[in-house]
């Protein structure tokens, strides 16, 4: 980490996004993360979705369970709400946040531990409830704060910074994701911010369970040779399916594609993904598809990354239970009371 | 041999089969007698299990109203041959035993003591039905028909429940008919009615309605502005869940689209259940969980996030038999320390102890004025006794002018205006600092929430005094409290009392009436019923003003005592603990018997003098 402050006043000169917010003003504190955390560079990378994405960050609520990972939310997006929980139980409160307003942004910040190990119930069932998030989950194979322990995302058989082997098999998030029906899945590496930067774009414009796995070296305890999350292996392993190039947003179409090199996928609301093909015939459309697909290459010893999974017809939870369109928080008195008179009338069917 | 003989004061109960479907039939009884203007308090007394295991229904027909558990049976309804002979062991001498006696049964099987009356109800029955789950189901509706007979209920008032229950479903409502008078013609014909305990018209039941306690708290949700409701079943809680969902499905849909003003969500256990409501107060909306015992258990952990990060959230505690699985089906009061001491470190939360169906309704309502005022979880206390029985109370009400207290939230503009925000800064010097809720300013007011130490302004600090700064306010914040939960109900003896008594919660209707057959004895007690917690002053007073407090619970190891001396600073030395925790509700007959006998060796005139 740093000691230097980040100095308070910005250059007149940067940039500002459509909702007249420059680049800092997403940034939060300073991270106190190891340097050269991977971390560090997927919060810069949700910095620069939402700029991009000209989000007023005010509008976003970001939550974490415990952990590395679950510091992050504290080194971006210092103009938002933010909500560090308790161990494994973002998912819960994150839902619970949602259904009191179904306007904001909701943004789950977790890791392996977090999320495989003592709140994979959690992971698995906001997953199946559809809860419009997006749900990030930094992976990195060990459990940082407390030194070095192998967490459940870790490669049976890979060897801990201690020479330790890993004698569990891993749990498998993405595949699991899939298996929930989350509506949007991807993986990226930290290490690649051309390819996470617009993923986190799209997750964020996505409705329903966005959730994005992204291997993140852990450079204080899980980055030497014999780990499976080291910035090596994964960069050696790093099969991606596709790149996705344009996210509907602000900016303009510009590159020119050869003819069947691209796909594009309409999300809910018809906004459009271009996604570039890198593996032929690789459709993030067919869920049944692509768990074969993803099975077979991680046979293959291969860590496939991209946009693996989308779901165009993509519903919520609030959508699934019907309620308000205005947010539950802002109902009062008149909407929620049913008054004297009707409480008169169960009275009287009481008797 | 010798008859009881009672109007309107005696104890039926009905032996029955789980999922036999006695129990609409038994509902029915108590309330044809209600429907006659006389006072019962029924009470289900039910195993863990759905089909095929024994379950009771003990209806106390009382006329003068008391509303607790009597103790003791006057006629026994005896329909399970598995458990008859525990059945026949506990009826009253000169009581009565009620049995179907299609099959003779030999001599050593009845009591001599004890009147029988046998009527023929499988017999009757297979005349009548062809069917097998017809005669089983009309089965229960022709004891009904005798026992009315029997005991001198209106049958028009039966077909008048039937009518309004079976409204435009004609064949069903024939069927129950003639099933009602085949029972009550044999009985008529056959058997010596009315028998020595009858059923006499009255007008003691009043506007009073008759509603379990958990619907009375799903109601209390409603009208108090939940909006989120997440849960996991357990008994004895889920029918409030339940019941909310039923509620809010009536009142809470908007008539324009159809859509819903409140989320339910049932979730994965009750770390999900407490986590999605914690999230919910966070941004601001009311919401609450209803759960047990071991469901607190289960969310300690995340009810210390929001005592220590300052989240409003009401969490309704339906207490039932613990520990470990306990007695689920049976009641206790014995969550009380769990609870006001949920979760590591220092932590202590405010308690509500509603006395019935309408406190539970009230205090509910209150509750979440509270957890939106102190920012804090609340604990509604309520038991299996109140919550899944149905009991004759007060009607609701509500007071169309009544605001919802959503506490110190600052506004847009306030913020705008420059007002200073402090996430966890005492501005009032009552402990309780202004929140705000995500989303609400551009540039002001957003904090980062987290379940460690902070500074008054919400930032990660680890340094002592901003720890002890924070955990003081916390303590005035608690301090804050008592000044706004519900305070104690004084009942003050007609003649100078010696000795005082403590009780709360369901254990208030058997209070009651324990007070008065002492006072008819002579033992004349000034009675305090507490509400909630933290403690006012007046209870410590209370006990100050009596050399000798007795205090009722349903616990064994005397929770609110402990909590009374502990956090009341009373001197324990005056606390004399009258403690019933078998699972059954507690009665006035055990209160009574237990205070006589400590009376007796803590006063100098001896009780029969005195009376």
């Amino acid at each position: 980490m740093t000691y230097l402050a980040k100095p308070k006043i910005h250059h007149p000169s940067l940039n500002r996004n459509q909702v007249g917010y420059t680049r800092r003003d997403y940034e939060g504190t300073v991270s106190t993360l190891c340097a050269g955390c991977g971390h560090d560079s997927i919060s810069a990378a949700i910095v620069q979705a939402c700029w991009e994405l000209d989000i007023e960050p005010h509008r976003v609520a970001k939550l974490s369970g415990i952990g590395c990972s679950s510091k992050t939310p504290t080194y971006f997006l210092g103009n938002s709400h933010g909500f560090n929980s308790v161990h494994g139980r973002m998912p819960s409160v994150l839902t619970g946040a949602n259904l009191a307003n179904r306007e904001l942004i909701y943004m789950g910040v977790s890791g392996d531990g977090d999320s495989a190990s003592i709140g994979l119930g959690q992971f698995v069932h906001s997953i199946r409830r559809g809860v419009n998030m997006v749900y990030i989950v930094e992976n990195n194979g060990v459990y940082g704060l407390t030194k070095g322990q192998f967490s459940a995302t870790a490669t049976k058989g890979s060897k801990s910074k201690r020479g330790a082997f890993n004698p569990d098999q891993p749990i498998d998030l993405v595949g699991m994701a899939l298996l929930l029906r989350a509506s949007f899945v991807a993986r990226s590496f930290s290490g690649d911010k051309a390819q996470l930067v617009p993923l986190v774009k799209a997750a964020i414009q996505h409705r329903g369970s966005a959730f994005l796995d992204v291997i993140s070296p852990c450079v204080a305890f899980n980055n030497h040779e014999g780990s499976t999350k080291s910035y090596d292996y994964v960069r050696e392993h790093n099969a991606a399916v596709n790149a996705l190039d344009f996210v509907e947003g602000k900016e303009e179409i510009t590159a020119q594609y050869a003819p069947g090199e691209v796909i594009e996928v309409a999300q809910h609301d018809g906004s459009m993904l271009r996604l570039r093909k890198l593996a032929a015939d690789y459709d993030p459309t067919n869920r049944i598809k692509v768990m074969n697909y993803l099975q077979e290459r991680a046979a293959a010893g291969e860590v496939v990354t991209g946009l693996l999974y989308l779901d165009p017809k993509s519903t919520d939870l609030h959508q699934d239970i019907n309620t308000v369109d205005k947010p539950l928080n802002a109902l009062g008195e008149r909407d929620l009371c049913p008054g004297s008179v009707a409480l008169e009338r169960i009275n009287a069917g009481l008797r | 041999m010798k008859r009881i003989e009672a109007i309107n004061d005696f104890v039926v109960k009905f032996a029955n089969v789980n999922g036999s479907g006695s129990a609409s039939a038994n509902t029915l009884f108590a309330r044809a007698i209600l429907r006659m203007g006389v006072p019962v308090s029924p009470r289900n007394i039910f195993p863990s299990n759905i089909q095929g295991l024994p379950t009771w229904y003990e209806v106390r027909v009382t006329g003068n109203g008391y509303q607790g558990r009597r103790g003791g049976v006057d006629l026994m309804v005896a329909m399970n041959p598995q458990t008859w002979n525990e059945d026949l062991k506990e009826i009253e001498p000169g009581g009565y035993l009620f049995y179907d006696s299609s099959k003779p049964l030999p001599k050593s099987r009845f009591r001599e003591d004890v009147n029988p009356i046998g009527i023929p109800l499988t017999e009757i029955c297979n005349a009548t039905y062809g069917d097998p789950r017809q005669r089983q189901l009309m089965k229960n509706i022709i004891y009904v028909g005798a026992l009315s007979a029997l005991l001198d209920i209106d049958p028009a008032e039966i077909e008048k429940l039937f009518s309004e229950q079976y409204r435009g479903k004609e064949a069903l409502l024939q069927s129950n008919v003639k099933a009602l008078r085949l029972g009550r013609d044999y009985a008529l014909k056959n058997l010596p009615c009315p028998l020595g305990i009858r059923v006499q018209r009255s007008n003691r039941v009043g506007s009073k309605i008759f509603i379990e306690g958990n619907a009375a708290a799903a109601l209390g949700a409603v009208y108090g502005g939940a909006t989120v409701c997440a849960w996991y079943p357990i008994t004895p809680s889920s029918s409030l869940a339940e019941a909310f969902s039923r509620y809010c499905g009536r009142l809470r849909v908007d008539p324009a689209d159809n859509k819903h003003r409140y989320a339910i969500v049932q979730a994965e256990d009750e770390l999900a259940s407490i986590g999605i409501a914690i999230g919910a107060g966070w941004n601001g909306a009311r919401a609450f969980t209803a759960t047990s015992g071991p469901g607190i258990s289960l969310m300690t952990e995340f009810i210390g996030l929001a005592y220590f990060a300052e989240i409003p959230v009401v969490i309704i505690d339906v207490q039932r038999g613990g520990p470990a699985t306990g007695m689920p089906t049976r009641t206790q009061q014995s969550d009380l320390l769990a609870c006001a001491y949920a979760s590591h470190g220092d932590t202590k939360h405010p308690l509500l102890f509603p006395e019935d169906p309408t406190e539970c309704f009230h205090l509910t309502v209150q509750a979440f004025d509270l957890a939106d005022r102190l920012q804090t979880p609340v604990f509604v206390m309520t038991d299996l006794d109140i919550g899944m029985n149905q009991r004759l109370s007060e009607p609701l009400e509500w007071d169309d002018a009544r605001t919802y207290d959503r506490g110190k939230v600052m506004t847009y503009e306030q913020l705008e205006a420059g007002k200073e925000f402090g996430r966890y800064l005492d501005v009032d010097g009552d402990g309780i600092p202004y929140r705000t809720l995500p989303g609400t300013h551009p540039m002001r007011g957003a904090y980062f929430t987290r379940g460690t130490t902070k500074d008054r302004y919400a930032r990660y600090s680890e340094a002592g005094p901003d720890y002890i700064d924070n955990m003081q306010r916390l303590t005035r914040k608690f301090e804050t409290a008592k000044s706004l939960v519900p305070k104690p109900v004084l009942f003050p003896a007609e003649k100078p009392a010696r000795f005082g008594a403590i009780f709360y919660g369901s254990t208030s209707p058997a209070m009651q009436e324990a007070l008065d057959v002492l006072a008819a004895r002579g033992v004349h007690i000034n009675a305090l019923r507490v509400r909630g917690f933290p403690f006012q002053d007046e209870i410590a007073d209370f006990v100050a003003s009596h050399p000798w407090v007795f205090v009722v619970e349903q616990n064994r190891d005397a929770q609110l005592k402990t909590l009374l001396v502990n956090e009341a600073k009373i001197n324990a030395s005056r606390l004399i603990s009258v403690l019933h925790y078998d699972g059954t509700p507690i009665t006035a007959r055990f209160i009574v018997g237990e205070i006589a006998q400590h009376a007796g060796s803590h006063t100098v005139v001896p009780l029969k003098r005195a009376s």
